[in-house]
């Protein structure tokens, strides 16, 4: 079995009493690109938090590089890069200013990634931090988390507000960063073309469970869309691997994992000959499991 | 040869690539023996990750339309037949379903469609033997 970056065992979160994470499991062995999608509030975050040890978990127990989360030392925090949401610098500094604050936290700086990864960004190192745009702020956080060499990467939704070239620049920092092959990234994003590039592996949150954890092919694969005009009232008819449905004018529109003859069967039931199978797309399908049902089908590959 | 692909179409990223190689070979822009971007390159000039493009060069191998040598790449491999009989013609139908397909509803008759594919195919041949 190859080494875990990253494992949560039984890990649940409430505010209050209010549960915002709930019993998640998952492990992520090094060498992944991991995207963690959801609504907001979906418990992303939180998960993070808990990840990295700023938050205490009320039951089950989290760990990174083989330490549990919540006893992560200076040695461990040294080999993980982390950026929170909403890149957080101090304004009044410069770009070199702030490279030379971060750098002294870290024994392996690497200031050449620092000016390579501004450069893809299109930032100079003299400019002063308010002066700069939001694309190139998320440049800056980026890249004073990458030139730490860490081996494990953790961005809390990098991609939020970013024009296209700061996307297209932050997809290239990432991939670059995974080459040597020893590296792992988690990242959660709502951008779903940029996921779908960048990751070879989805997890899905809901209402704080996950609900996908799954490779992209896979995940792709075993949904299907189904479409047809309904004569029969919807809730009389139970479809086995339904994730969600969508109703627009007369037409519903069905998302069905693993579907069998069973669920085929149940929606025959339901449409008749307006029954059509279309092309199922990745967006698709993530957006069918941020908007499902309860009691909806999930899709968990080892 | 150029690769373009497109993030959240119907079709996932490693079959546009598939596709994109198997097209061109099929039309002789590829031909046997020429060597593709190495997974890493391409992954690169796509900007996705090189799973994504392993998983495409796999296929392709699987296929039967690519080949592997190691330490050297990838390369367009002699044609030669990894299905069965019933697989191949499964495939086929496939595709002849969707062309039926349209062909209705584009409103063409049997024999039109059938004088179509035969001048297309004798023409898409004659540039692969060129």
């Amino acid at each position: 079995m190859s080494k875990l970056a990253i494992e949560a065992n039984g890990l649940t979160r409430y505010f209050g009493t209010k549960p915002v994470v709930k019993e998640v499991n998952f492990s992520i062995p090094v060498g992944s690109v991991v995207g963690l999608l959801g609504l907001n509030g979906a418990g992303k975050s939180t998960i993070i938090k808990m990840l990295m040890g700023l938050l205490e978990p009320t039951r089950g127990t989290c760990s990174l590089l083989g330490v549990e989360s919540t006893s992560l030392g200076p040695d461990e925090r040294s080999r993980i890069g982390y950026t929170i949401e909403g890149h957080f610098l101090y304004s009044g500094m410069t770009v070199r200013g702030v490279e030379a604050l971060q750098a002294d936290c870290f024994p392996k700086w690497d200031s050449l990634l620092y000016q390579t990864t501004l450069q893809r960004f299109g930032i100079s190192p003299n400019e002063r931090i308010r002066n700069l745009s939001r694309g190139q702020r998320a440049g800056i956080s980026i890249a004073l988390t990458l030139s730490s060499q860490p081996e494990l990467l953790i961005l809390d939704d990098p991609s939020l507000g970013l024009d296209p070239v700061s996307r297209r620049a932050l997809n290239e920092t990432i991939l670059s960063f995974m080459e040597p092959g020893d590296r792992t990234v988690l990242l959660s994003s709502h951008m779903l073309d940029d996921i779908e590039r960048v990751t070879d592996r989805v997890m899905i949150m809901t209402e704080g469970r996950i609900v996908v954890d799954s490779s992209l092919p896979h995940f792709v694969s075993r949904l299907s869309i189904w479409t047809c005009e309904c004569s029969e009232p919807l809730d009389r008819v139970h479809i086995p691997g339904l994730v969600s449905r969508r109703q627009v004018g007369r037409q519903s529109s069905f998302v069905i994992v693993d579907v069998d003859e069973e669920a085929q069967q149940a929606l025959y039931r339901l449409g008749g000959d307006s029954v059509r199978q279309e092309e199922s797309t990745f967006d698709e399908g993530v957006m069918a499991y941020m908007s499902r049902s309860r009691s909806a089908a999930s899709l968990i590959s080892s | 040869m150029r690769y373009r692909i497109v993030a959240g179409s119907n079709v996932p990223i490693f079959r546009q690539i598939a596709d994109q190689i198997a097209r061109a070979v099929a039309t002789g822009d590829l031909k046997i023996g020429d060597s593709v971007p190495s997974v890493r390159q391409l992954a690169r000039d796509l900007v996705i990750n090189p799973n994504t493009v392993a998983k495409a060069y796999s296929d392709l191998v699987a296929n039967g339309v690519l080949e592997t040598q190691p330490g050297r790449g990838y390369f367009v491999s002699k044609r030669r037949q990894v299905f069965t009989k019933t697989e191949r013609l499964r495939r086929l139908d496939e595709t002849i379903d969707l062309l039926i397909s349209q062909s209705v509803s584009l409103d063409f008759s049997v024999s039109e469609v059938i004088d179509r594919v035969n001048e297309l195919f004798t023409q898409k041949l004659s540039v692969v033997h060129d």
